[in-house]
């Protein structure tokens, strides 16, 4: 099945949930409602002639950049035994994007929603174990959030450095080279 | 309490104060830190190892040491740029995390690549694949606590890095897969070379058989260990060979294929229980070993069809694909590697993202180690093939 197929069949069942967009370049995809995900999810899992029984990538978008305030968490899905996959995304508030956790659908998202929740600040409901997973625990900021500033200090060590040739003094060059 | 046994043993020593065993608690949980240095974790990673006496009943693995947030610095690069970063994506096997960025940016631009370029990349890629496997297969035996394999097959690794030194000129982070092509075309008398690193190679392979494979204790060591099942392995997302062990038969090189692989013919092997179960240990042990013959035919073939032609496509100088989206997956050594790229027509990526192997098998630690021993768990983080590098990017 192609993916508008794919979409076809999910919008015979979820009118007002999903929307098909066409992008300028590259793949389609399907824009879900952020409050059906996990029955969208269930849906595309169980029924006959979709089975996307693999969640192969979940990661997120922050798309203020892109002239919309909305961070998008994408979900590429496939099936083993269809062999075919689908794109879909949800939109969610930027202020406080929240969105169902679907690790009870897939068990792999648990991991994969950790590391969103790590990078950009998504806060999935009902995630069973729901810490950062790649940066330190006291880390301040989303960094994939493209208004994320760096501190100047992390537990008293700076984040930057100056450059190394601006710490010789000057003149010393010329010191090390009579010596 | 004192067993029945016990107590026919001590029952010369008189009365027995039971109370002097009492500050013993058999139900007492232990935590142990395996890492961040741990010899068999294969880079910095920490498993935090709740035990019961030798028996596990949870390990959580604490990741992230060796993030060096790739993603990021993704966005701030040009799109050419960023290639060397995917070297370090997976510095084990780099050629594959290079041809999967690459694909992805030409899907998103609609770029074809020449011929020849994509032979150049089937080859280093199933270079790098035997390079990577060698790792793998030295790597489950020494952390079993056999070292004369891993030599021997660092030995083998050595003389493919001085094969794609020769092709790009680096021996470990590669850089040599461009967009739209490859840096360097082949150089003279590679075909040869290469043939004759193989015959020997391929010829060798019976003592590793005979030294590791077949080796009683070795087996016994990996046999029914860890059993991952068909329907865990895919709703756990793992990939390539772990996937393939548990008995899928999906490789995406044949099943979605890309580049030149549709012209090459090999076998696909799938997990057979060969020592044990299917999906236990040793049978994502000895399916690596299966596809290094494999790759070696692969090579072979690409070097045997090859023809003279171009080896870059016309890509201008000021990369700016146009905006929109793309998700290429790439057959890499650890499986399923998937770039997904966002453009908004700009000259440096809105969005670049990197899922691997490693991430999503570390996912299942947790659930799959209760009620494995201590010492099964290197086994079956070893016989995963994780990289750190790849987990944390």
């Amino acid at each position: 099945m192609g993916p508008k197929d794919v979409f076809e069949t999910l919008k015979a069942r979820f009118a007002d949930a999903a929307e098909w967009k066409e992008g300028h370049a590259g793949e389609p995809y399907a824009i879900v409602d952020a409050g059906k995900i996990v029955e969208v999810a269930r849906f595309l899992k169980e029924t006959h002639g979709l089975l996307f029984d693999c969640l192969s990538n979940l990661t997120g978008v922050d798309l203020v950049k892109l002239k919309l305030d909305r961070i998008a968490v994408v979900y590429h899905l496939f099936s083993y035994s269809q062999r075919h996959s689908f794109v879909m995304k949800v939109h969610l508030d930027r202020t406080a994007p929240t969105v169902s956790t679907l690790s009870g659908v897939w068990r792999a998202a648990a991991y994969m929603e950790r590391e969103v929740f790590d990078l950009l600040g998504v806060k999935f409901e009902g995630h069973p174990d729901l810490r950062r997973i790649l940066l330190p625990e006291d880390w301040v900021g989303y960094p994939l959030r493209k208004d994320y500033t760096e501190e100047a200090t992390y537990q008293g060590i700076p984040t930057t450095r100056p450059n190394p040739l601006e710490l010789i003094p000057l003149g010393m060059a010329e010191e090390i080279k009579n010596a | 309490m004192i067993q029945d046994g016990a107590a026919e043993l001590f029952k010369d020593l008189g009365e027995i104060d039971s109370g002097q065993f009492e500050h013993y608690e058999p139900e007492e949980e232990m935590i142990l830190n395996m890492g961040p240095q741990h010899p068999s974790t294969h880079g910095v990673l920490n498993f935090i190892v709740f035990t019961d006496g030798e028996v596990i009943r949870k390990a959580v693995p604490d990741i992230g040491y060796l993030h060096r947030s790739i993603e990021k610095i993704g966005e701030t690069v040009t799109w050419p740029g960023f290639m060397p970063y995917t070297d370090r994506v997976d510095y084990v096997a780099a050629m594959t995390a290079n041809e999967g960025y690459a694909m992805a940016v030409e899907k998103l631009m609609g770029l074809a690549v020449p011929k020849r370029a994509h032979y150049c990349r089937a080859i280093a890629s199933e270079l790098g694949r035997i390079a990577s496997h060698m790792i793998a297969l030295g790597a489950i035996a020494m952390d079993i606590g056999a070292v004369t394999p891993f030599l021997w097959c660092i030995g083998h690794r050595e003389r493919i890095n001085d094969l794609l030194e020769e092709l790009c000129g680096a021996r470990l982070t590669f850089n040599y897969v461009r967009i739209g092509g490859v840096s360097w075309d082949l150089p003279d008398g590679y075909a040869a070379k290469t043939n004759k690193f193989l015959d020997e190679f391929i010829g060798s392979l019976y003592e590793f058989q005979n030294l590791i494979s077949n080796n009683p204790i070795f087996v016994e060591r990996l046999r029914n260990v860890a059993i991952v099942t068909r329907d865990e392995a895919i709703d756990y997302n793992l990939v390539g060979p772990n996937l393939r062990a548990s008995g899928v038969d999906w490789d995406l090189r044949r099943d979605m294929p890309y580049s030149i692989y549709p012209e090459l013919t090999f076998r696909v092997p799938v997990g057979q229980g060969w020592a044990g179960t299917v999906g236990d240990s040793y049978d994502r042990f000895y399916l690596r070993f299966l596809e290094i013959q494999e790759s070696a035919f692969m090579v072979r073939q690409c070097l045997l069809q090859m023809e003279p032609g171009e080896i870059m496509a016309k890509v201008p100088r000021n990369l700016k694909p146009p905006a929109g989206e793309a998700y290429a997956r790439v057959e890499a050594a650890r499986g399923d590697m998937g770039y997904y790229v966002v453009s908004d027509g700009g000259p440096i990526a809105y969005r670049v993202r990197a899922r691997t192997g490693s991430f999503a098998a570390m996912g299942m630690i947790e659930a799959k180690s209760r009620g494995l021993m201590v010492a099964d768990l290197v086994a079956f983080i070893a016989s995963l093939d994780v990289v750190a590098p790849e987990i944390d990017r």
